[in-house]
């Protein structure tokens, strides 16, 4: 059997169709049930048996080619389709991706929350106080008597008093030493405590606002001294400086509610303008602290004979600025949204001492 | 306080330098402000000679000097330099003041280079007194004696090279208002030797004609102790050059040589005193009583002041002549005709002293040393120190000392206990050098019992004694010394529920994309009083500024000024936030947490994906959602509408349980942000912190999750309602048809508005619900998701008055 010609045309018709459809007409023009090959099948029958085994293995060889082919230009077109969706499917990339709003943390609460990390780490609580304060806590329980000059430099906002309420006006808490006194009073001794917080003064200018944020410290026990107070601010300013190496100094000085008082300087060098903590030639006064004042201990009904420890107060804006670089302190709350995004830190950044205060 | 390096040399025997003396007085708490050291700026300025000065060819007014500099000093070769000069003075054989090309000349600012003036070289300057900013004297150039040594700088020959010290001294320190006082810490630091102050009384000739009284009323409090005495036949011209220089160099106008004894004697000794013109007392005596209250008093500052009742005065028979302690009077101060002066000195109660300076608003020396505590000891040794000096430079006869009272008695003692001091400081001081330091400033031991000196008021207990040991031994030596943790092992937290609380609050509305501000805690009376507050009680007295002048109610004033501030520098999409107190009172602890949220504008810049929109209700209440789901609120919240007044009404709601509001969400009202200058939209919440009840049961463990293998079924209604009807009735009635097979019920579409009032009839609207059933022990067959279907149905529409829709 002479299968040459039937061959040619098929395999041709195969590589020759356009699409599917075409493939189809092929398939069922040979291969189908009335197809030309079917056809010749049928034709087998009548054939003695030698004859009949010849033709038969030609036959099918020639239908399984056929098959093949059509099954290799299906997958050929199918390919051709998919590349030409492809093509269609083109973007531009480079189009902005959908917005998603970023929003930030503002400095204050950051470094609060440092605070919080370092200070808990050393076994300190966080204590708080109202911000309208009797002015006992404010200043008598501290040991600042009516008439003392130092009440004068505090600058202190008073409440409005009703007519005949003739107690002394509240204040606004000008510090927040107020809150070692409810501290001790609430918690008891020992205690070690942190008060971060708002506090207020009447002066504004370059480098004040009325409002500002300042941390307390205080830890009480049988013998702590102020060597303790001394390693414990060292530990915390290397910590929160994130550096390896700081160097305070204490200066002698005076405050009405702890007894010795020191101011503390870090040393720092100023290099193009840029703020270096821990080396160099320069010293800055970073805080006041010093041994709680046995009378302060008495306000608060301990018993100073038996109960001794330290106290410290730092400016919070204060600290934030020298650490991250901030050069304004008005600008904290002036809410300027290109300060609050470039000042400001991720929502995720939640500072901890295992990863390390900042990113 | 400033004292010049001389001056402290009276007191103080010591070879340490300026920057030794500064860098022991900052330690041992006299905080150094500032060193001024002339030297610095006027060293290259030396005495010439002019040889030879002739007109300038081309300027009548200017001289072309030919000038004898020494700039290696006395005795050193000679240079010859050409200057111009224009002083009227400038002469042949005039010895001057010459200053190089290259010297900055401190009184023009100038740096002086070589010139030519007119055709003609300069090469340096004769100065002015005035260009070395010795005075206003700018007549001519420097005019001196002939034997002034050449070459010689000029401030060594003046005698103007006398370092200036400011410290800042602390309100406990009134002793270190005076130079004695500094040193005396100084000598007890070891940087020298404290001189023995010579006090010779000095013998009286005569009986005062003027006689002092103190009123009773005063006596145990006021003044307890009043001294002076007059001096006859005084010249009270100027003062002498040494006092004049010492008293400009500290900043005061020396005015007499009378006042400027008083003056002298303040800084040096703390012992402020006042001179009367003894001719100008009436009636020969002085009084010192309380104002009976609206007297005028003319003081020395010039200005008039009205006395309040009980103000303590110094009267003579015309009058008040003195604000005790404070200020004298004009009409019966020195002049420089005085001839007959009282002296005055005497001590003022400090309490009564500050009521009164407060009181009146006046800052003097005298009230600043008062107010803190001059010494109750020194009150005659200063008299006679200061009659000493009238009588040497002013001449005249001494009377004898007039007084009334006696000298306050403050005697008192403290106990020392050395180990307690090694306690407390953490640093070993032996106890020897603990009573040497103590000494040293005065006090007085006898065994542990410690007096201290008169002049020290702020010693008032044995922790004071502590605190005077360390800083002389100074704390710079202190070492820091590891404390022991609390308690052993992992700290536990500690946060309290509440400080948890808002950490999270914080952080969770950061995320939503929110940026933190911090505004002031008062804000003005008008924004005040549109958010509810603005009370008399939340006013403060004394506001820096009418915008600071009442405590913010709500943190939402304070926020919408700040969207205004941003919009008005272009930015008009916002989402800012805060977490901090609003007060709801004036009392102690009225005060409450409030985390708040504002959206302004659109959610997004224009994009080619259109995501830009406005912010809506339900953006602010998607984020108080969130927010409260961070708090731990319990997912199913009532919602209702009772919001305060600056929520737009129709379209803000409060999520609380039972009476408690935890949630506040909604527009802003239109008037309010007319009136806060805000461009709309704006939305916001308010989550009170403290309001979201806290966990019934705390455990880490979670309850077992119970998930089927059965298929849910998900079956979609829509119900025909008025348009009024809430959706959540809807809701809440479908989750009651079944609820053990009921899972969900959620909205998913609502169709209102003109079609659909043309489709279901006017005031109609229709709101699609998905409910998904979840089967627990075997799967739903049609019949049982019919039978729920028409429970639905039934529950819905009898809630809500609605209809399944066709």
């Amino acid at each position: 059997m002479d299968l040459t010609d039937i061959r040619g045309k098929y395999i041709a018709a195969v590589a020759g169709a356009a699409g599917e459809a075409a493939l189809e007409e092929v398939r069922v023009a040979a291969l189908g049930k009335k197809g030309e090959i079917s056809a010749l099948m049928a034709t087998l029958g009548r054939m003695d048996p030698d004859e009949r085994k010849a033709a038969g293995a030609q036959l099918n060889a020639l239908k399984d080619e056929i098959d093949a082919a059509l099954r290799a230009r299906k997958a050929a077109l199918a390919d051709a389709a998919l590349d030409e969706r492809l093509r269609a499917e083109w973007l531009d990339v480079t189009l902005p991706a959908r917005p998603r709003r970023m929003g930030t943390i503002h400095p204050v609460s950051q470094v609060m929350d440092e605070l919080t990390a370092i200070f808990a780490d050393m076994g300190f609580a966080v204590a708080e106080g109202p911000q309208v304060e009797p002015d006992w806590y404010n200043f008598d329980a501290l040991n600042i008597p009516p008439e003392h000059p130092a009440r004068q430099e505090h600058d202190t906002f008073f409440m409005a008093r009703a007519e005949g309420d003739n107690r002394p006006p509240h204040v606004l808490r000008t510090h927040t030493s107020p809150v070692q006194i409810r501290a001790l009073q609430t918690m008891g001794t020992p205690l070690r405590v942190i008060a971060p917080g708002r506090v207020y003064r009447m002066d504004m200018d370059q480098t004040h606002t009325p409002m500002f944020h300042q941390v307390e410290g205080i830890a009480i026990d049988r013998d702590i001294s102020m060597a303790n107070l001394k390693w414990t601010l060292e530990e915390f300013c290397r910590a929160f400086f994130e550096v390896d190496q700081v160097e305070l100094r204490f200066r002698a000085s005076h405050f009405p509610f702890t007894e010795p008082s020191a101011e503390v300087d870090i040393r720092y060098s100023n290099v193009g303008g840029q703020l270096r903590i821990g080396e160099g030639d320069k010293w800055m006064e970073i805080l006041g602290s010093g041994m709680m004042h046995p009378k302060v201990l008495q306000a608060a009904g301990v018993n100073p004979d038996e109960w001794q420890g330290f106290a410290f107060g730092m400016g919070i804006d204060r600290i934030a600025m020298l650490k991250y670089g901030i050069p304004d302190l008005r600008a904290f709350f002036e809410s300027d949204l290109r300060w609050l995004k470039h000042y400001g830190f991720s929502a995720l950044d939640a500072p901890d001492l295992p990863g390390g205060l900042s990113r | 306080m400033k004292f010049t390096l001389s001056w402290l040399s009276d007191h103080l025997e010591t070879s340490a330098s300026v920057t030794e003396i500064a860098e022991a007085l900052t330690d041992l708490g006299l905080e150094v402000e500032g060193v001024e050291d002339p030297a610095e700026q006027l060293a290259p300025f030396r005495i010439c000679r002019v040889i030879e000065a002739v007109q300038h060819p081309n300027a009548d007014r200017l001289r072309v000097c030919r000038v004898a500099t020494y700039p290696g000093g006395p005795g050193s070769e000679m240079v010859e330099v050409q200057v111009v000069c224009g002083a009227p003075n400038a002469r042949t054989g005039l010895v001057g003041v010459f200053a190089p090309a290259g010297t900055h000349v401190p009184g023009t600012g100038v740096d002086l280079k070589p010139g030519n003036i007119r055709g003609v070289d300069s090469n340096g300057m004769l100065c002015s007194e005035r260009e070395l900013m010795l005075s206003d004297d700018h007549n001519g150039i420097i005019d001196l004696p002939e034997d002034a040594p050449l070459g010689a700088r000029f401030i060594d020959w003046r005698g103007l090279n006398d370092p200036v010290i400011e410290v800042k001294v602390t309100p406990n320190r009134p002793d270190a208002l005076g130079i004695r006082g500094i040193a005396r810490d100084l000598a007890a630091r070891g940087l020298g030797k404290l001189k023995p102050l010579d006090i010779a009384p000095v013998a009286g000739g005569f009986d005062s004609p003027i006689a002092v009284q103190i009123d009773p009323a005063l006596k145990a409090k006021g003044c307890p102790h009043f001294a002076g005495r007059v001096i006859r036949g005084v010249t009270n011209g100027p003062s002498p050059d040494w006092l004049q220089k010492r008293l400009k160099a500290i900043g005061l106008r020396p005015i007499s040589a009378l006042v400027d004894i008083t003056n002298f004697f303040t800084y040096a000794l703390n012992r402020p005193l006042h001179v009367f013109d003894a001719d100008k007392v009436a009636g020969g005596s002085l009084r010192i009583h309380p104002a009976a209250g609206g007297e005028e008093f003319l003081a020395l500052d010039g200005k008039t002041y009205t006395l309040a009742a009980g103000q303590m005065v110094i009267s003579d028979d015309a009058g008040v002549e003195s604000l005790a302690g404070i200020m004298g009077g004009e009409l019966s101060g020195c002049t420089p005709e005085t001839v007959n002066v009282f002296l005055e000195s005497a001590w003022w109660d400090p309490i009564t002293i500050a009521a009164t300076g407060r009181a009146l608003k006046i800052n003097s020396d005298a009230r600043y040393r008062f107010e803190r505590g001059v010494d109750p000891a020194f009150t005659l040794p200063g008299l006679e120190l200061a009659t000493q000096m009238v009588l040497d430079l002013c001449g005249g006869e001494a009377s004898h000392v007039v007084q009334d009272g006696a000298a306050l008695d403050t005697t008192r003692s403290y106990k020392l206990n050395p180990a307690r001091v090694i306690s407390l400081v953490g640093m070993d001081i032996p106890e020897a050098e603990q009573r040497r330091t103590l000494t040293a400033l005065g006090f007085t031991l006898r065994g542990n019992d410690v007096t201290p000196p008169s002049w020290r008021p702020d010693v008032l207990g044995d922790a004071d004694l502590v605190e005077e040991v360390a800083r002389v031994a100074s704390l710079s030596r202190l070492k820091g010394a590891p404390m022991k943790r609390g308690t052993p092992g992992v700290p536990k937290p500690i946060l309290t529920p509440l400080q948890q609380r808002e950490k999270a609050a914080r952080r969770t509305i950061a995320a939503l994309g929110y940026n933190e501000c911090v505004t002031y805690s008062f804000i003005d009376a008008k924004a005040a009083t549109l958010f509810g507050g603005g009370s008399e009680a939340v006013r403060v007295e004394n506001p820096i500024s009418s915008e600071m002048s009442h405590l913010r109610p709500d943190l939402l004033p304070g926020l919408l000024a700040a969207a205004a501030r941003n919009q008005a520098r272009g930015f008009m999409d916002l989402a800012l936030f805060e977490v901090g107190p609003a007060f709801q009172g004036g009392e102690p602890g009225e005060q409450h947490l409030q985390a708040t949220g504002l959206l302004v504008g659109a959610s997004a810049a224009r994009d080619p994906h259109g995501s830009r929109r406005a912010v809506d209700v339900y953006d602010a209440k998607a984020d108080a959602e969130a927010v409260l789901a961070a708090l731990g609120a319990p997912a199913r919240a009532q919602i209702s509408r009772k919001v305060a007044g600056w929520w737009h009404p129709g379209r803000s709601g409060a999520i609380g349980l039972g009476p408690n509001t935890m949630a506040t969400f909604g527009e802003i009202h239109p008037r309010i942000l007319r009136e806060m200058d805000v461009k709309g939209p704006a939305v916001a919440f308010t989550v009170l912190v403290a309001n979201v009840p806290a966990p019934k049961v705390k455990t880490p463990t979670r309850p077992a999750l119970a998930i089927s293998d059965l298929q849910a079924v998900d079956r979609d209604f829509a119900f025909v309602v008025d348009a009024g009807v809430e959706a959540l009735t809807a809701v809440n009635a479908a989750l009651g048809a079944d609820k053990a097979l009921i899972e969900s019920v959620r909205v998913f579409d609502q169709f209102t508005g003109d079609k659909a009032e043309a489709q279901m009839g006017a005031g109609k609207k229709s709101i699609a619900l998905t409910v998904r059933l979840q089967p627990t022990a075997s799967t739903l067959t049609d019949a049982e998701i019919e039978a729920v279907s028409a429970k639905i149905v039934e529950k819905v529409s009898k809630a809500t008055g609605g209809t399944l829709r066709g």
